[in-house]
């Protein structure tokens, strides 16, 4: 079965968990921007084994479905419908044959991801089937989804009985995206970077209690924060060292820089903060002009929320596939 | 092994360790040596190699207890205090290049910049025994040590928006191959027909971290031929 792209939305991309191991290479990770809710919208179309779904971008794209499919959509809150059927998000929902699935604009957040039962099935590169836009690794050379692009959907066993006739068909439970999406926005947790005390007092300041604001030349490789200027306290010159997602850096221009998914292998600015990994997947969600505060946190504080963080997940999809058994 | 190693923890999945902070070829060589050492003795660890550091990423779970990263930093200086004479299993490799022309537009400006002439300057940059210091800027980029210092010459001042692929260049005191059609502020000097980088293929990177270089001059109808013969 196939998933024909009738309209590419903003920025749609495949995403699965990325491609770690081969950063010696030169090769970045990618993956999803927001792996929780890529994770979860695989878990509720019954995907186990890290299929790729769409990483839809401000705007989604229409997208027609040859056969009856099961599909999921969760991350930012997205406008979805097949005709007049509205679709609804961070549940399980059986879509007839031949329907047209229109994606539209978010509500909050910048990300929504869409599953469908199989997974997109294009050819994987070093063991991933990502789009490294940035690196131009992935389905069509790691481009954006395009009109016409006519995706393949993995065979999987039928779920949920038999197909949807007619009608969307939504199950009768769904997830509380509340511990998944930051509705909030609250400040993301920062532990210091090696070059913090390279900063002057009032910039290590500005860092923890100044409001920056995400710019618009923000993407999938890094987010831009625009506000206060930063200074260190004098000119640093390092050579290029291997970089990471959620590294803070300080370029000249004296606005940071949290790098994310497509982070490249090698930077060469002063690393003045760290984002706690479980706070990336809220930056990936800050739309261009939203608030972007920090507060300090300790490598153990980070460590701890990892772990619950980690745990609560691993409940919540076990949740998630006995419940499907039992529908 | 160097006398000092420093370790910092990046992130809750990363460690950097450090040897020093200069581009250096033989600290660049340390570098390798333990690079090759660690993933040998910590198999579980990603270790990314740059000009004088060592990135170590894991999963912080595969560590039980409350301080990965102290386990880790054990983990890694045991592994180099016992294997202090570790090797880096270096590939040499032998790159051709035909120099100056369409292939290599910037020759007769990095000439005049060296106050040199074009042929010398292809002598120094073929008589040299360079080193991957490490990989980045594009899959498959190659950042080579040990270039003529005579013909170390700073970075256009307009930088390409597409270098074509395979173009051999100087940036500062270093030396680089373009994998792909990439934008570029580095001198071209030549072009190699060899293909650096094909994710399809087993080994997707003609270059890896430590592997040792040499260039060769080639003519336009050896670059024909050898771009018509390799695998594209």
């Amino acid at each position: 079965m196939n998933v024909t792209v009738i309209k590419p939305g903003l920025l749609s991309s495949l995403q699965d968990a990325g491609r770690p191991g081969h950063a010696a290479l030169g090769v970045g990770r990618a993956g999803a921007m927001d792996p929780p809710a890529w994770q979860l919208a695989n878990a509720l179309v019954g995907n186990t084994r890290g299929e790729a779904a769409i990483e839809c971008t401000l705007v989604g794209p229409s997208l027609r479905f040859e056969q009856a499919a099961v599909i999921a959509l969760t991350g930012a809150t997205i406008t979805a419908r097949v005709s007049e059927h509205s679709v609804p998000m961070w549940t399980t929902c059986r879509l007839p044959a031949g329907s047209v699935l229109h994606l539209g604009g978010m509500a909050s957040g910048c990300r929504s991801y869409l599953a469908v039962r199989g997974g997109f099935d294009v050819p994987a590169l070093l063991g991933s089937r990502s789009s490294d836009l940035h690196a131009r690794i992935g389905y069509a050379h790691g481009r954006p989804l395009q009109t016409d692009d006519v995706l393949p959907v993995g065979a999987a066993l039928a779920l949920l009985g038999s197909p949807a006739d007619g009608e969307v068909q939504p199950l009768g439970w769904s997830l509380d995206p509340q511990p998944w999406f930051d509705f909030a926005q609250r400040p993301l947790a920062l532990l210091r970077g090696s070059h913090w005390s390279q900063l002057d007092a009032a910039s290590q300041q500005l860092l923890l209690d100044g409001k920056f604001s995400l710019s618009k030349d923000s993407n999938r490789t890094a987010s831009r924060l625009d506000g206060p200027a930063l200074q260190l306290r004098a000119p640093l010159e390092l050579i290029s060292e291997a970089a990471l997602p959620g590294t803070v850096q300080l370029p000249p221009s004296g606005q940071p820089i949290a790098l994310l998914a497509e982070a490249p292998v090698t930077g060469g600015y002063p690393r003045i903060g760290q984002i706690a990994l479980v706070d990336l997947p809220r930056l990936a969600q800050r739309r261009p002009g939203d608030t972007v505060c920090f507060h300090e946190t300790t490598l153990d504080e980070a460590l701890t929320r990892l772990a619950a963080h980690r745990q609560r997940l691993a409940r919540l999809l076990g949740t998630i596939a006995q419940r499907l058994e039992r529908t | 092994m160097p006398p000092i190693i420093q370790f910092e923890a990046l992130a809750e999945d990363a460690l950097l360790l450090r040897f020093g902070e200069r581009i250096d070829i033989e600290l660049n060589a340390c570098v390798q040596a333990a690079t090759e050492c660690l993933r040998q003795h910590l198999p579980q660890v990603e270790c990314v190699p740059a000009y004088a550091s060592v990135l170590l990423r894991f999963d912080p779970q595969h560590w039980p207890g409350n301080n990965p990263h102290q386990q880790v930093q054990a983990a890694a200086a045991a592994a180099l205090n016992e294997n202090a004479s570790t090797i880096a299993a270096a590939q040499e490799l032998v790159i051709p290049v035909c120099y100056g022309s369409e292939y290599g537009p910037d020759l007769a400006g990095v000439a005049a910049l060296c106050r040199l002439d074009t042929d010398t300057v292809i002598a120094r940059h073929t008589a040299a025994d360079y080193r991957v210091a490490m990989l980045g800027f594009a899959p498959g980029f190659p950042y080579l040590l040990g270039l003529d210092p005579q013909l170390a010459v700073p970075r256009r001042t307009d930088p390409r928006l597409r270098v074509p692929a395979g173009s051999v260049a100087i940036g500062g005191s270093q030396t680089g191959i373009y994998p792909e059609v990439l934008p570029g502020g580095w001198q071209l000097i030549g072009r190699t027909p060899l293909r650096l980088f094909d994710i399809t293929a087993n080994t997707p990177s003609l270059f890896s971290p430590g592997d040792r270089v040499r260039f060769q001059a080639i003519d336009e109808d050896q670059f024909r031929d050898l771009a018509a013969t390799s695998p594209a």
